[in-house]
């Protein structure tokens, strides 16, 4: 693999921290009992699935026994709001989500729809903000559930939860929250923010990847989506993941021991590199800035740069070793623009020019420069071919980027 | 999701031949627009007396491979005779590159097209052609729907057997699409791709284009 590729697409996964990989190891190669079983290998992985289990229940301040063992986010997403829905399903039928959901709760709830539930989607701000009062308006007898993201994958947008939380609880209805993106990089209180439910993982923070959590606050009962064994408190069938779990807990416990040190030196790239790009003219910083900046996940970046697409800033990226994702059609299997980026009030064209940049701890401040400076370069050429530059910006189509075109055909 | 361009894609993504715009051309189309992601833009010089196309230039807003379609079709078109343009294939731009992922087959189909529209308005502007009144008939909408392309698979959305009626009332056309379950997420993509296409032939008439799933579910 090269080695000197700039990864800014932590945001979708991140590269397992070599203290969390040989963690793992040990029980592959010896602790790899069934924690089902009677025997002494079996008791050992027990013991060791509870250490875990309470683990990553500390870092979050829930109870080991609220903690449920997944296959990851979307597993625990789809768990929350199909079990919460099948199980209160002679209680009401209404559900409650934000118009900016992960499409594993995005998707479940449409699905729902379709089988006769009611589905109402709250909207954001132009910054991705819940609206408070639009969301209080939208209860009924009928809600059994609320999903709201904790902090947005695309624009980062930390919600408001204790106070969703807060009013969930007075009216009775149950609150799903799908932390994936934000476990890990802030400070969470299930107790306090008053969540029921809450979806987390463990690659997006330096663990391994196939292993996520759903805490399930002690009381609450939900209809588990697979049968064939008592699991995970019987909610959750299929033998522990073991290694995983392990990994998860030793990544867990990495990111929160020095939660404030980590985001500090994170916090302190980002607004380097929002710095560097907002240089660049004819762009968008999407998500929380200015004033609410402080509302916004310590390592995401996402930049509209107008007239131009996503697709083909990325590909060009690619091939200087700098991985970046973004939010336009032609990057989606679906050929279809981003939905959080038009639920923030983004025209087609303007979700088709975005691009995320997501940092972890491993990025340099070398690798924002070399970034920033490839990032300029890139957009100044393809904005010199567009055939979308408005006439008052004909200056985009300038002479540089055309001689830089020139010499590579020479170089033929 | 992960695409895997060819050498030649990425030759002519990063290397794009024949940009920019000819300041003196006689024929010029831009196809597409800003809101699906991919717009090119071609200018031509095509000579009157012998029909050749003598120089051509483009620009593009949108992704790699519309790019490097729009580019590889400027060198496959240059020199040559406006009729023998005209009888090119939408999927030809992409052979030339040597393939495409299915996603990006309407990459093709736009950096042709573009150079037929082109050629089009020149021949109405030099009487070639007489101003088409266009005569919709199922036959013709069939030839429009056969210029979209089915993200899944690459393949139009008439030999892919999607269409599953159309109806011509007076001034209403009323297309029905039927999709496989595992084409469901494309709904909402080839919704706004019909529309775009059937839009374009400039007609009066009242478009109602409906999706159906084979599930039964109403998309």
């Amino acid at each position: 693999m090269d080695q000197n590729i700039i990864y800014l697409d932590n945001g979708d996964t991140t590269r397992i921290d070599d203290e969390v990989l040989d963690f793992m190891l040990k029980y592959y190669r010896y602790s790899y009992g069934n924690p089902v079983s009677l025997h002494n290998l079996g008791i050992e992985a027990d013991e060791e699935l509870l250490m875990a289990r309470e683990m990553i229940a500390g870092t979050v301040n829930a109870s080991p026994e609220e903690i449920i063992f997944t296959s990851g986010a979307t597993e625990s997403n789809n768990m929350a709001i199909n079990g919460v829905a099948e199980y209160l399903k002679n209680k009401g039928n209404h559900i409650i989500i934000s118009s900016i959901e992960h499409s594993s709760v995005k998707a479940v709830a449409h699905r729902l729809k379709n089988e006769g539930y009611k589905v109402d989607e709250v909207k954001v701000d132009p910054e991705g903000f819940l609206d408070i009062e639009e969301l209080k308006s939208k209860f009924k007898v009928t809600t059994i559930l609320v999903s709201v993201i904790y902090a947005n994958y695309e624009i980062g947008t930390i919600q408001n939860i204790e106070e969703i939380g807060k009013i969930c609880r007075e009216k009775g209805v149950l609150f799903h929250t799908d932390a994936a993106q934000a476990f890990g990089k802030l400070k969470i209180d299930v107790k306090k923010e008053n969540i029921d439910l809450m979806t987390f993982n463990a690659h997006k923070n330096h663990g391994p990847k196939g292993i996520g959590a759903l805490y399930i606050r002690k009381g609450v009962k939900l209809k588990k989506l697979m049968e064939g064994g008592s699991h995970e408190f019987n909610l959750r069938p299929g033998t522990e993941n073991l290694p995983a779990i392990m990994g998860f807990a030793k990544s867990a416990e990495k990111a929160y021991r020095d939660l404030e040190g980590i985001n500090k030196r994170i916090i302190k790239l980002r607004d380097r590199l929002i710095e560097g790009l907002t240089k660049i003219d004819h762009i968008t910083l999407n998500g929380p800035k200015g004033e609410s900046l402080g509302m916004r996940l310590p390592h995401n970046v996402d930049i509209t740069f107008h007239y131009i697409e996503g697709e083909a800033i990325l590909m060009h990226l690619s091939l200087r070793g700098i991985c970046v994702s973004s939010g336009s059609a032609c990057s989606s299997k679906t050929l279809e623009p981003s939905h959080v980026l038009t639920a923030i009030g983004l025209k087609h064209e303007q979700a088709h020019g975005s691009i995320r940049f997501t940092l972890s701890k491993f990025n340099t401040e070398e690798e924002i420069d070399e970034t920033i400076k490839n990032v300029t370069e890139v957009v100044g050429i393809l904005r010199s071919m567009s055939s979308f530059i408005p006439e008052e910006h004909s200056e985009l189509l300038n002479e540089n980027a055309k001689t830089f075109y020139k010499n590579k055909t020479n170089e033929e | 999701m992960a695409l895997k361009y060819t050498e030649k894609t990425i030759d002519h993504f990063t290397k794009p031949r024949n940009l920019g715009t000819i300041s003196d051309a006689n024929a010029e189309a831009t196809e597409g627009s800003p809101a699906c992601g991919d717009m090119v833009n071609y200018t031509l010089k095509i000579n009157p007396e012998t029909l050749i196309i003598e120089d051509i230039k483009f620009r593009s807003y949108g992704c790699a491979s519309n790019i490097a379609t729009a580019s590889i079709a400027t060198e496959m078109v240059l020199g040559k005779h406006i009729d023998e343009v005209k009888k090119m294939g939408t999927s030809e731009a992409a052979n030339e590159l040597g393939g495409l992922p299915p996603v990006k087959m309407h990459c093709s189909v736009l950096a042709i097209n573009g150079i037929k529209a082109a050629i089009r308005e020149f021949e109405k502007k030099i009487g070639r052609i007489l101003d088409e009144k266009r005569i919709i008939t199922e036959k013709a909408l069939l030839n429009i729907l056969r210029d979209v392309i089915h993200p899944k698979n690459g393949v139009n959305l008439v030999d892919n057997e999607n269409i599953q009626r159309i109806r011509i009332d007076g001034q209403n056309i009323f297309i029905i699409i039927t999709l496989e379950p595992d084409e469901e997420i494309y709904a909402s993509n080839i919704h706004d791709e019909v529309m775009e296409h059937l839009e374009s032939m400039k007609c009066t008439h009242e478009i109602m284009v409906k999706i159906e799933s084979k599930t039964g579910n109403f998309i």
